[in-house]
């Protein structure tokens, strides 16, 4: 009996989660809504980050610059080349945008490209380890704003791009920011369903065999070069549809939109949430949402955290996990639900036991 | 009373068990051998005296119960342990090395006292004084190693595995120098070795580990002479 | 020539500042074998505290050497209460354990004095000395002469103190250590009190140029950390030599490069750390490298 309780008991959560997911818009006004929309895309981002970080051991406090990426990529192509022209940037003509996209389409794409830059970025990532690559990452995530604003003819430098509301598709009668809300969260669903997949198949298990032990991964045939430059790139294309989710969400994008205190919270969410497990990132998303120590609205224009007492509570949460819950949320409720698992099997073998009878010794 | 005393000490590394209960005694001014194959438990025996693994068990130093102690207290009680490997602090000098045998045992004091009296028995080291640790050749690391545990004049000497890649002259030249020392000082010595040969030439006594519990043990003479003994468990 | 030597002057000013700061990294990564991600932030506080010293009305240099004693204090106490629990755990705990205070200080600092940004007093007049026709700044100067000074009393400390010296053995060989007496958790705590020391005295260099605030001695940490990993991680003549001529190379970089401009000054120093990390990671003076496989 036990051993389908624990899937049984994933299988409701999972389909009471969608179900609130849907319902929910109903009993919110748009402020609330925009805050899980964020917290959908935080999600995303999170989740290719644990799988980086996670399940294959590469420290990266860089995602929120892929995110940069994917956000710019997608506001480019959103506004196509006449777009960019009201804006008087002039990009190289090389670059392949078009006249416009819906922001929908614009998902996919700056994924993938993002996911390009990321296997780019793991190439030389695999002769750098633990810290070296902590601080290699963190490089890149302090240089993005500053290259954001040096290349102002591609990206609109510091007064940033501004771009319109995505009107509501197949004339549904909903809001756009409720609309945003379920392509964020379907967009989610997607990404979790793929991330399910491949760590519980053969890349999971590569990836993490090369996380606890590389020699003995390399002895078993697996490569690191492979698999380690495949993290970087999944984790990255996570980033760009995250990225590109928020911009569509805001309708805005500048070089201090993605700053180097989101790769830095994204990290420390992750850990929260709990690494090298999927249940937990859910709520490494729902903290960094609404611990305000990050706050997208209004936009952010200065680069830093938000210096209030919730920036105390987020680095001394983090601390206390590290001492106390190593496995973060994830671990907390693996730990809970093998608790009632034994529970539970103890009180089925209880009943099926046959009572002792007066002629045993 | 004996000045180290073991009794049923087991000792792990994490989950694996590495003595199952080994006892033994060693009386001041004695020179002890611990003896037996690769794995036996010789090394994790010294290692559970300094408290540098998981130890249950009892044991006692000068009589009193020192079980579980950090390595740090152990040392300042005047327990002296030359690691496998030396323990070197291969960026420090020779002379750099030789003042932190004393510096947490009895400072500047114990090094007026006796760094002229040990150097004696290594006239060579004085003119290296300067000399990088790292740089000295191996039978050089392990005098200096030796001097650095004796400047402060230690109530007890551990050596673990002195012989080990060092050549044979250089193995002979240091166990004459420990049985010197024994002889003239005084000095009392727990010595673990896989050469058996020359540590029943220098010590009095020995006890055979076998995979975590002393197996036999004696006078020197009697292993020597006890030819089962010698084919079965020193390998000679 | 006369503008090259100003810039030179100013560079090995501001890379005075990262070579405090960068000694401060080295010191706690040879003692402890980590990288503190908040040594900016510790930094910053101290700074902030100099200038609630200062406010209160005690006058410059009393304020300087107390708050060099309290955080020298407030460095020891975050090793023992905080790295020494986590020490033996994989890198990363230790990383996010930085990281996680890094946020939380930068959070206490707004918190407590509030993200306005203040000025800060300097002992220095804001004067220049004209040499030729090279004008030179007195502020400059003084930074480079504190911090020259010291470096010199911390590597008197090193080379001259018992103390010192079992500090060095310490960061040599942990295990070693022990064996011979010595409380080597103690050891740690005054590592991470002395590297406290550095960055405040780095901070309130800084201070009077950057202005303060509670981002402050974040971008100067990065200028930091690429400066200790180009002398070498486990090298303080290193962090010393990578930061002086880090400062000067930017400076230049940045007055006579136009590309280079005022904006890419920190990527340049980026650059240099990625190169370094993926060419020579162990440096220019350094032995280890830093990287655990």
């Amino acid at each position: 009996m036990a051993r389908w309780l624990p899937i049984a008991i994933k299988a409701v959560i999972l389909a009471g989660s969608v179900v609130l997911i849907a319902v929910l818009p109903r009993y919110m006004g748009e402020f609330r809504l925009s805050q899980f929309t964020f917290v959908a895309l935080y999600f995303i981002a999170l989740l290719g980050l644990n799988i980086l970080t996670g399940y294959n051991g590469q420290i990266s406090l860089a995602q929120g610059a892929f995110m940069g990426i994917g956000g710019y990529v997608s506001a480019l192509l959103i506004l196509g080349r006449p777009g960019l022209e009201l804006y008087q940037l002039d990009p190289p003509g090389w670059l392949p945008l078009g006249d416009g996209m819906t922001p929908v389409f614009t998902i996919p794409i700056a994924g993938l490209v993002t996911g390009v830059i990321g296997v780019l970025f793991g190439i030389p990532a695999l002769r750098l380890a633990g810290v070296s690559l902590a601080l290699a990452t963190f490089a890149m995530a302090v240089s993005m704003p500053t290259l954001a604003k040096r290349f102002e003819s591609v990206t609109g430098g510091g007064g940033g791009i501004g771009l319109t509301l995505p009107e509501t598709p197949f004339g549904w009668d909903i809001s756009t920011r409720h609309w945003l809300y379920y392509e964020a969260w379907v967009t989610a669903g997607i990404m979790f369903l793929l991330a399910w997949l491949m760590v519980r198949g053969r890349l999971g298990r590569a990836w993490r065999s090369l996380r606890d032990g590389e020699v003995a991964a390399i002895s078993s045939g697996v490569s690191p070069a492979l698999y380690k430059t495949l993290a970087f790139g999944v984790s990255s294309f996570y980033a760009g549809v995250a990225g590109a989710l928020l911009v569509i969400e805001v309708s805005f994008i500048n070089p201090d939109t993605f700053p180097v205190s989101l790769s830095i919270l994204l990290l420390a969410s992750a850990v929260i949430g709990g690494l090298g497990s999927l249940g937990g990132v859910i709520f490494g998303a729902l903290i960094l949402e609404f611990l305000p120590v990050y706050s997208q609205d209004p936009p952010l224009i200065s680069a830093d955290f938000s210096t209030q007492a919730p920036s105390v509570v987020f680095g001394a949460l983090l601390i206390a996990i590290v001492f106390v819950l190593p496995g973060g949320f994830a671990g907390l409720f693996r730990r809970l639900g093998l608790t009632i698992t034994k529970l539970a099997s103890r009180a089925g073998q209880a009943r099926t036991r046959p009572a002792p009878s007066p002629s045993d010794s | 009373m004996p000045l180290l005393e073991l009794r049923d000490v087991r000792a792990r590394y994490g989950p694996i068990t590495a003595l199952h209960g080994v006892s033994l005694t060693v009386d001041e001014g004695e020179v002890v051998a611990l003896l037996g194959a690769n794995g036996a438990g010789k090394t994790t025996t010294l290692r559970a005296v300094c408290g540098m693994v998981r130890t249950a068990g009892q044991i006692s130093f000068g009589g009193r119960s020192i079980t579980g102690r950090s390595p740090e207290n152990v040392a300042r009680l005047g327990v002296a342990h030359v690691p496998e490997g030396r323990g070197l602090f291969t960026e420090l000098t020779v002379w750099e090395n030789i003042r932190m045998g004393a510096v947490m045992r009895g400072g500047q004091k114990a090094l007026r006292e006796n760094t002229e009296r040990i150097l004696s028995y290594f006239p060579w080291m004085q003119q290296r004084r300067d000399q990088h640790a790292g740089t000295l050749s191996g039978g050089e690391q392990q005098m200096l190693a030796l001097v650095r545990a004796l400047v402060s004049n230690p109530k007890l000497l551990l050596l673990d595995e002195p012989s080990l890649g060092l050549a044979p002259t250089i193995t002979r030249e240091l166990f004459a120098i420990v049985k010197r020392l024994n002889e003239e000082e005084g000095l009392t010595v727990l010595v673990v070795e896989q050469n058996a040969a020359i540590a029943l030439e220098t010590a009095q006594r020995a006890y055979v580990l076998e995979v975590g519990k002393v197996a036999v043990a004696g006078d020197s003479d009697e292993l020597k002479r006890h030819e089962g003994v010698r084919k079965s468990y020193l390998g000679y | 020539m006369a503008d090259f030597l100003q810039q030179v002057v100013s560079g090995l000013a501001s890379g005075a500042i990262f070579a405090s700061l960068a000694l401060a990294l080295v010191l706690i990564y040879r003692a402890t074998d980590v990288v503190n991600f908040a040594q900016g932030e510790m930094a910053t506080f101290s700074t902030y505290i100099a200038w609630s010293l200062m406010n209160h009305g005690i006058s410059y240099w009393p304020a300087f050497v107390l708050t060099l004693v309290l955080s020298f204090l407030g460095g020891a106490a975050i090793e023992r209460t905080l790295i020494r629990p986590v020490e033996h755990r994989p890198e990363i705990a230790i990383v996010i354990v930085t990281i996680g205070l890094l946020i939380a200080l930068n959070g206490l600092t707004g918190w407590i004095w509030g993200a306005e940004v203040k000025a800060f007093d300097s002992p220095f007049p804001n004067d220049t000395w004209e040499i030729g026709n090279v004008a030179i700044s007195q502020q400059d100067v003084g930074t480079l002469v504190v911090t020259l000074l010291t470096v010199a009393a911390l590597w008197a400390f090193f080379r001259f103190t018992t103390l010192g010296l079992v500090m060095r053995a310490v960061a040599n060989d942990q295990a070693a250590s022990r064996l011979v007496g010595v409380r080597v958790g103690w050891m740690l705590a005054l590592g991470w009190g002395l590297a406290a020391v550095l960055g405040a005295i780095a901070g309130m260099m800084a201070a009077p140029v950057l202005f303060l605030d509670p981002t402050m001695m974040l971008v100067v940490l990065i200028y930091a950390f690429a400066a200790a990993v180009l002398g070498g991680i486990d090298s303080p003549i290193g962090a010393v030599v990578g930061g002086l001529t880090l400062g000067v190379i930017i400076n230049l970089l940045g007055a006579y490069v136009d590309f280079v401009g005022s904006e890419l000054r920190l990527p340049t120093a980026l650059v240099v750390l990625l190169a370094v990390l993926l060419i020579r990671p162990q440096g220019l003076f350094g032995h280890a490298v830093v990287r655990r496989v």
